[in-house]
């Protein structure tokens, strides 16, 4: 952890949240400090996505609090927008704007949010297809590219709003196995750059050789936090030794 | 039983002197169906229970009715008020025309509604999220992502609902209008020679039909170009 920083980038207080009866997250607690790489794991429905979407909210938690750059999260609208502009996302489904090109797709938030203009916009756009090595995919629909091409634009698409903090969700999970390391490897250099990320993944090697900290959730609670090395290596939880185990087994 | 060619080949000019009012009928009452149905759209989206529900009352009430008993309605029942016959809108409620495309605007702006409120709900929440993580208003994702690809989604069926317009004009001659339809029944109480008249008359409505269709598919593939994997 960071300890230079005093204060937190992002602070989870005793946050909860339901969906109905069930509770999906139960007293969170979390800090992330700049530049900190944070992975989080755990099994099917234990509330890592919730956690993250809670960060940027696309779910509103019910109680407890969340600061992200000192702007508390309300029903205040423009705190929601300061937020989103300072937090991107990639999701496992890539989410791409179908009908629009690949560089529309970059360009169109910068227009309309951070009311670049349009031949700024293309540009920031085009310097990004190059940093995930897409360049002259620019003119393309989504549905023309690769999995992995498209996760990569994706990538791009939240780089081009110059984020504080990037949030990926389960963002291999729907590629095909050969696509996989094209979108880590993009991530990686991310994270060499000093990006603060918060990592919903399954991809144990990522964990191990990129993450700060990796965090173990179940039942929507956080079971346990620890660098990789101690994470993988010594566990304490037992509930944390049965997943790793069933994960790592093969 | 004799089937006469000639009057065949002498009432389809005179039947497609009516095609004028036909193609008006359509066109204007398509227009303002369309601009009624986006309004009824966005009360039935607006999350105003009010709004909402007038909405949806709406709907059902011309949903629910034939489309001639509207026009009927409309021809033969508001004329009895005086503060209709006083109003501004007396001038387009004295002709049959005016109540016609009335009629017509009405019903389809309550079908067509409904057809783009299932393309506005087919399209994928997933793409709203990535809208809303980039910082764009509800506002913006409505006219940049759901308008667009909920059109593309809805567009099979409203080129249905056009089609049947089309065929609903027709019964706009039932009140004195002499479109394509109204002129066939004049042709056909001249001459006792139904067969001839108003299956030629089957023709021409067939071949617009077949326009119209050939119109969306042109607009689908336009709408659609970013469906395709190839160029």
């Amino acid at each position: 952890m960071n300890d230079n920083n005093t204060k937190p980038l992002i602070e989870m207080i005793k946050v909860n949240k339901f969906f109905g009866s069930f509770q999906a997250l139960k007293n969170i607690d979390l800090e992330v400090y700049k530049g900190e790489r944070i992975v989080i794991c755990g099994p099917s429905g234990s509330g890592k996505s919730t956690l993250i979407r809670c960060i940027n909210r696309l779910e509103k938690h019910n109680d407890g609090r969340i600061n992200i750059d000192g702007v508390e999260l309300s029903d205040k609208v423009e705190n929601i927008n300061a937020v989103r502009r300072e937090v991107g996302m990639v999701f496992q489904n890539f989410n791409l704007f179908p009908h629009m090109t690949i560089a529309k797709n970059l360009m169109i938030a910068q227009q309309l949010v951070r009311k670049t203009p349009k031949a700024e916009a293309r540009k920031v756009a085009m310097r990004y297809l190059e940093r995930v090595k897409i360049p002259e995919q620019a003119n393309k629909y989504p549905i023309q590219l690769s999995g992995g091409q498209q996760q990569r634009v994706a990538i791009a698409r939240a780089l081009c709003m110059n984020p504080e903090i990037i949030l990926f969700d389960e963002p291999t999970s729907a590629l095909d196995p050969e696509m996989i390391n094209e979108v880590l490897d993009v991530m990686v250099d991310l994270a060499k750059e000093g990006m603060t990320m918060i990592c919903v993944t399954h991809e144990m090697g990522f964990a191990r050789s990129v993450a700060d900290r990796v965090i173990f959730m179940d039942e929507g609670e956080i079971v346990e936090q620890a660098t990789p090395q101690t994470f993988f290596d010594n566990p304490t939880n037992d509930r944390t030794r049965a997943f790793l185990s069933q994960i790592l087994s093969h | 039983m004799s089937f006469d060619f000639n009057l065949i080949l002498q009432s389809l000019p005179e039947m497609l002197a009516g095609l004028g009012i036909t193609v008006q009928l359509l066109l204007v009452s398509g227009f303002l169906g369309l601009l009624l149905a986006i309004l009824l759209l966005l009360m039935r989206i607006s999350g105003n229970l009010y709004l909402n529900s007038i909405a949806q009352v709406y709907i059902y009430v011309f949903r629910g009715t034939p489309i001639l008993v509207q026009i009927f309605i409309i021809y033969y029942g508001l004329p009895q008020f005086e503060a209709i016959r006083e109003s501004m809108f007396w001038h387009i409620l004295r002709e049959p025309t005016g109540c016609a495309i009335l009629a017509l605007t009405l019903n389809t702006g309550a079908y067509v509604s409904e057809i783009l409120r299932g393309g506005v709900l087919s399209v994928d929440k997933g793409l709203l999220e990535a809208g809303s993580a980039l910082g764009m208003s509800a506002r913006q994702k409505f006219i940049y992502i759901t308008t667009p690809l909920a059109a593309r989604l809805s567009l099979p069926a409203y080129s249905n609902d056009v089609i049947s317009l089309l065929k609903s004009t027709a019964l706009a001659s039932t009140i004195t209008i002499t479109d394509m339809t109204g002129i066939a029944r004049t042709i056909v109480a001249d001459t006792y020679a139904p067969y001839e008249v108003f299956i030629s008359l089957a023709i021409v409505y067939i071949i617009f039909t077949f326009g119209l269709q050939k119109l969306f598919g042109v607009i689908e593939r336009y709408l659609g170009r970013y469906t395709k994997r190839e160029e």
